[in-house]
């Protein structure tokens, strides 16, 4: 009998505090405060909160972390960032499951608007990938005249190469080059694929002493912690354009397309614009991010 | 080797700072955590000692499942109800993805199974004498189902702590229903996945070590209450 009272006196006391967290994580999901303090308003229905579907750089490299606060203060809206590459951020949009996309694959972005599933579509932000590989270089990348040649002079020698091939938009750039270059890697022993993200990326190829495609950003953050160094740079066909995306309402009806365009709009905004272009320069002594200036628009087709 | 003395000193860190924001992802990794094994314990005990004793239809195949079940991959469990949850899915209008909610769901589905497959071996290497005693009494099944529970209670306590284990320990589907969002439904599992490839692998070792942590104290606290086995 004693055992009894005291294991109901336990599970009184679980329900207790399990309540008691459930106010309080209930607290933190209407309304609550954001890391930086900022009270984001109570969330009524859907229409106050917009699902951003997008690569995984720009929350890697913290870009967001610096832009999302001041979007929040200003309009009240509450953005769920769903970070998981250029690929599926575009196959999430197709389905209306997310609101606005940040992407970074021009060629999959302008099919995605052709066939009706974007509405607006801004240049927010470029920045460039680079080929980087062992400083010792056994490929001679270094001499290499441009990113195309690159890949070539890996191919010659052999030297590993690790892919991503995850459809991201960094991969989708990669396949192209390759395509470019007259080269079917895939089934060569020497052409390895991660199947993960950049960073973790990285951290393969430099175990392995391989070559692989990076966007300069996630290099910087992880140049510390590996020994891979820059080898192609500056090729006109290394430049990576982030473009926001709002997705289609007409096709939709539950897509949040006012906040969707409140925050496409933010993106190219003045305020944000200078976040950009000031990003990253405390701490890797250049910025990450050249801010479009400029916003084009690519009209509804 | 730095780094392993890194992500130790950085977890003590962590602990002694009370930074909000870490604070915040402790609460609502046992808020998520502690829920999805209440609702584990709820259901699959009941249904570990209907395995164990009852008699009907499909008992077998439902054992059978429920095996299964124990190897069940977060990452499809993920899937799978991240589809169900889509806005065009059929449970769409609860708006119920990329909450901590949904990520009470996944946690709880891989985390029942476990408590109704050890239920349900304590209960049946019970003396099935006991059983008998009981019918012969004329105890109905709840009534027989719950002295057996009593009766196999440190089990059913260890039971508990394998489920909150699995739960807490899951990332994968977490990851997908939750989304991992800063503030809303980032949980220690998914804040190390993050910070992995971040690339800030002190810190995320830090947050390990924090978890480790936190599963030893629930643990501790589990048996503290259980009764001790005769």
């Amino acid at each position: 009998m004693r055992v009894s009272v005291t294991f109901g006196t336990v599970v009184v006391i679980l329900l207790v505090l399990l309540t008691a967290c459930a106010g309080r994580a209930a607290s933190s999901l209407h309304g609550g405060m954001t890391p930086t303090g900022v009270p984001q308003g109570t969330v009524e229905g859907q229409s106050r909160t917009i699902i951003l579907a997008t690569t995984t750089s720009v929350q890697d490299s913290g870009l967001l972390d610096a832009l999302l606060p001041r979007f929040q203060e200003e309009t009240g809206y509450v953005v769920k960032v769903i970070a998981v590459g250029t690929g599926q951020a575009l196959e999430l949009g197709r389905r209306g499951e997310a609101d606005v996309l940040l992407v970074h694959a021009p060629e999959a972005e302008e099919q995605f608007m052709a066939e009706g599933y974007g509405q607006l579509r801004f240049l927010v932000a470029t920045n460039d990938f680079v080929i980087v590989g062992p400083a010792d270089d056994p490929a001679h990348v270094r001499e290499a005249s441009s990113a195309v040649d690159a890949l070539r002079r890996i191919a010659a020698t052999g030297a590993t190469w690790v892919s991503r091939d995850d459809r991201s938009g960094t991969d989708l750039l990669e396949k192209r080059l390759w395509q470019e270059a007259g080269i079917d890697p895939r089934d060569q022993s020497w052409y390895i694929t991660s199947g993960q993200g950049m960073g973790m990326t990285l951290v393969l190829a430099d175990q392995k002493r391989a070559y692989t495609l990076s966007d300069r950003a996630t290099f910087l953050a992880f140049r510390s912690s590996i020994s891979l160094v820059i080898l192609t740079a500056g090729d006109p066909a290394l430049i990576n354009p982030y473009h926001v995306i709002t997705v289609n309402p007409t096709r939709f009806a539950r897509v949040n397309a006012r906040g969707a365009e409140a925050f496409a709009r933010f993106l190219v905004s003045q305020v944000a614009q200078q976040v950009i272009a000031s990003f990253g320069v405390d701490r890797y002594g250049e910025s990450l991010f050249r801010p479009a200036l400029v916003p084009t628009v690519t009209p509804q087709p | 080797m730095e780094l392993f003395w890194q992500g130790f000193t950085g977890a003590i860190r962590l602990i002694l700072s009370a930074d909000p924001a870490f604070v915040e992802i402790v609460e609502r990794t046992l808020f998520v955590s502690g829920l999805a094994t209440g609702l584990a314990v709820l259901t699959g005990v009941p249904l570990g000692v209907g395995l164990a004793i009852g008699r009907f239809p499909g008992r077998r195949v439902l054992g059978v499942l429920v095996n299964t079940g124990l190897g069940l991959p977060p990452v499809v469990v993920g899937l799978v109800v991240t589809l169900l949850l889509w806005r065009s899915g059929p449970l769409g209008a609860l708006a119920l993805l990329y909450t901590p909610i949904a990520m009470v769901i996944v946690q709880w589905i891989v985390a029942f199974p476990v408590a109704a497959g050890i239920t349900r071996s304590a209960i049946e290497l019970l003396d099935p004498e006991l059983l008998d005693a009981l019918r012969v009494f004329g105890a109905g099944p709840v009534r027989c189902g719950w002295e057996l529970v009593r009766a196999t209670l440190p089990q059913v306590g260890f039971a508990t702590a394998a489920a909150f284990g699995r739960a807490i320990a899951e990332v994968g589907a977490s990851l997908m229903v939750g989304g991992n969002i800063l503030g809303q439904t980032r949980i220690l599992t998914t804040a190390i996945v993050l910070e992995t490839s971040r690339g800030d692998f002190a810190l995320a070792l830090a947050l390990g070590i924090v978890l480790l942590i936190l599963a030893l104290l629930v643990n501790v606290g589990i048996r503290a209450i259980s009764p001790v086995p005769r």
